[in-house]
């Protein structure tokens, strides 16, 4: 403890052992997250299976499983699904719907408005099979709740709109997010300038497009990559559909989770991860570039729900 | 005037559509537990508290929630000593190259989500002889949320003082007694929020669990519940009813105690 300490270094740490301390940390993640992220390229380069001949001697492929499942069209359909899944439960749905909440609540206070928040982030946080049973019980054919609300017996909602009711299932599973962060963005929005416009004669929409989109232009741009990233890897629809009937509801995630594991085939599921890695890369790469005259704090947003 | 008053009627129906909308599935799980024989349309109980008592002799939903508490608090007692010790460091020394590392962890943890890294993951569990143990999951799940738990950690160490560091040193204290008697009593709503989010992440996580566990005897509650109502016939529902509402009780409490106690910040991941 003889050598001069920084002034930054208070505890006296030194650079020797504050590495010791970061590295259990370092290890960990590289072996669980860093690791498998590269060994996903090597393992979609071969055609590795479960079990079988290819199961105990794999051979190195290229380039085949890409130009398989883009020739497949139980791939392309399932990118299909997903870009529909993705508009229209995160931008379509969670976002506006979210914005929607944040802007009529924001006059608001009393009971009502506790109450709305209260359904909307229980949602949000209630464990991923308990949803998924609640809405299979709600949506059942033959005494499911939505059936006797609706009077429409036996009106199979899983079977004959898979799709629609994943991306519903989604609007309700995640919009508290984008409520909490749209409330939290409209804050900053000096009223004045609102009542400005409104003694101007501006209408609703007026309002939203000319005096509070340009100033929560980031907190939309940052909300919209968030939500699109999350949706986008959500495997939660597995509970509700298992991604059929027939693939009907076969989100990527859940095309590799049917390819990778439940079919063997471990080298095309690992070429398709990848495919699914670099466009999370594209979309991590903007929010970074968003954030980085930001406040740190802010960054945290990026933790993310896990699977 | 009018114009107000027909846009607060908008409003207050729009709020209404949206409140039905969102609590209309949670209905059942608020009535179906307490109901003497539960169909799965909601409908008023026949009030019985019998359904807890059967939960209690199944074999599998107690084990469940042991596995459970087991993989959720393993994983959040390692996530946050390990990320204290790492925001310690990165807090208070100029480690070279610092600030890209936190930067490229950041990206890493949200790009490397379980849909990209299920094939690799699996892998590498079953190399390390990691299936059908509750260390596979724990070191899975923590791999994943570490760096999100330094990023924020670090943030809350940057704005503690240095100056009881300084004085604790001159008194001959280690640098780990430092960290312990210090520094982590300062920090502790950091550490309490990390704490929180990772054990209510593994609680409800659902994918890492299914495909590292085959063995229902290890199985935590949320793999348990997803067999109960997909496999074998017609659903116990009066069984799966009151599980789902046990089993929901315990994150639901964690969230409020966050929320009232250190204020609720969005981290992104104090859900799931």
């Amino acid at each position: 403890m003889a050598r001069p300490m920084s002034a930054v270094d208070a505890a006296g740490l030194g650079r020797g052992r504050a590495v010791g301390f970061v590295l259990p940390a370092l290890v960990l993640i590289g072996v669980f997250l860093v690791f498998p992220a590269l060994w996903t390229i090597y393992l979609g380069l071969t055609d590795y299976r479960l079990t079988g001949l290819a199961a105990a001697n794999p051979q190195v492929v290229g380039l085949d499983n890409y130009t398989d499942a883009l020739r497949d069209p139980r791939f392309l359909g399932s990118l299909w699904l997903t870009v529909g899944y993705v508009g229209g439960s995160a931008v379509l749905g969670q976002a506006v719907l979210g914005f929607a909440l944040a802007w009529v609540l924001r006059t608001r206070t009393g009971r009502l408005r506790r109450l709305v928040e209260g359904v909307v982030l229980l949602s949000w946080i209630l464990p991923s099979t308990v949803v998924g049973f609640l809405w299979f019980a709600l949506l059942d054919r033959d005494d499911g709740t939505l059936n006797a609300l609706l009077n429409t017996p036996g009106f199979a909602w899983l079977l004959d709109h898979p799709l629609l009711s994943i991306i519903v299932f989604n609007v309700w599973r995640g919009t508290a997010f984008s409520m909490m962060l749209y409330s939290a963005a409209l804050e900053n929005v000096p009223p004045s300038h609102l009542e400005t416009a409104r003694l101007a004669g501006a209408s609703v929409f007026q309002q939203l497009r000319d005096v509070v989109l340009p100033l929560i232009r980031r907190h939309v741009l940052t909300n919209l990559l968030l939500i699109s990233l999350w949706t986008f890897n959500d495997f939660t629809p597995f509970v509700l559909t298992g991604g059929g009937p027939e693939g009907r509801s076969e989100i990527l995630p859940i095309y590799v989770y049917n390819v990778a594991l439940r079919g063997g085939e471990l080298g095309a599921g690992a070429a398709v991860s990848f495919l699914i890695l670099l466009i999370n890369l594209a979309f991590a790469l903007v929010y970074l570039r968003l954030l980085r005259d930001r406040r740190r704090r802010e960054a945290a947003l990026t933790g993310g729900p896990p699977a | 005037m009018i114009r107000h008053t027909v846009g607060r009627l908008v409003s207050t129906v729009f709020l209404a559509v949206v409140l039905a909308f969102f609590a209309l599935p949670m209905l059942w799980l608020a009535s179906a537990p307490f109901d003497d024989s539960p169909a799965i349309t909601t409908s008023v109980p026949e009030f019985t508290l019998n359904n807890f008592a059967v939960i209690l002799d199944n074999p599998y939903a107690l084990g469940s929630i042991r596995n459970s508490l087991i993989q959720g608090g393993g994983a959040a007692a390692l996530v946050v000593v390990l990320a204290a010790l790492a925001a310690y460091a990165l807090s208070r020394v100029r480690v070279p190259g610092r600030d890209v590392l936190l930067y490229l962890l950041l990206l890493l943890s949200s790009v490397v989500t379980g849909t990209a890294a299920m094939v690799p993951i699996f892998e590498l569990a079953t190399r390390l002889a990691l299936i059908d143990t509750h260390l596979g999951v724990i070191l899975v799940v923590s791999g994943g949320l570490l760096p999100a738990a330094i990023f924020i950690l670090k943030d809350f160490m940057d704005e503690t003082p240095t100056s009881y560091e300084e004085s604790a040193r001159v008194f001959g204290a280690s640098s780990l007694q430092i960290l312990r008697h210090i520094v982590m009593p300062l920090v502790r709503p950091g550490l309490a929020t990390i704490a929180v989010w990772a054990l209510a992440s593994v609680w409800g996580g659902f994918l890492f669990q299914f495909i590292l566990l085959r063995d229902p005897d290890k199985a935590p509650g949320s793999v348990i519940l997803y067999t109960l109502y997909t496999e074998g016939g017609a659903p116990k529902l009066d069984l799966i009813s009151t599980f789902s509402l046990l089993y929901s009780l315990p994150v639901v409490a964690m969230y409020l105690f966050v929320s009232q106690r250190y204020g609720f910040r969005f981290h992104g991941g104090i859900k799931r």
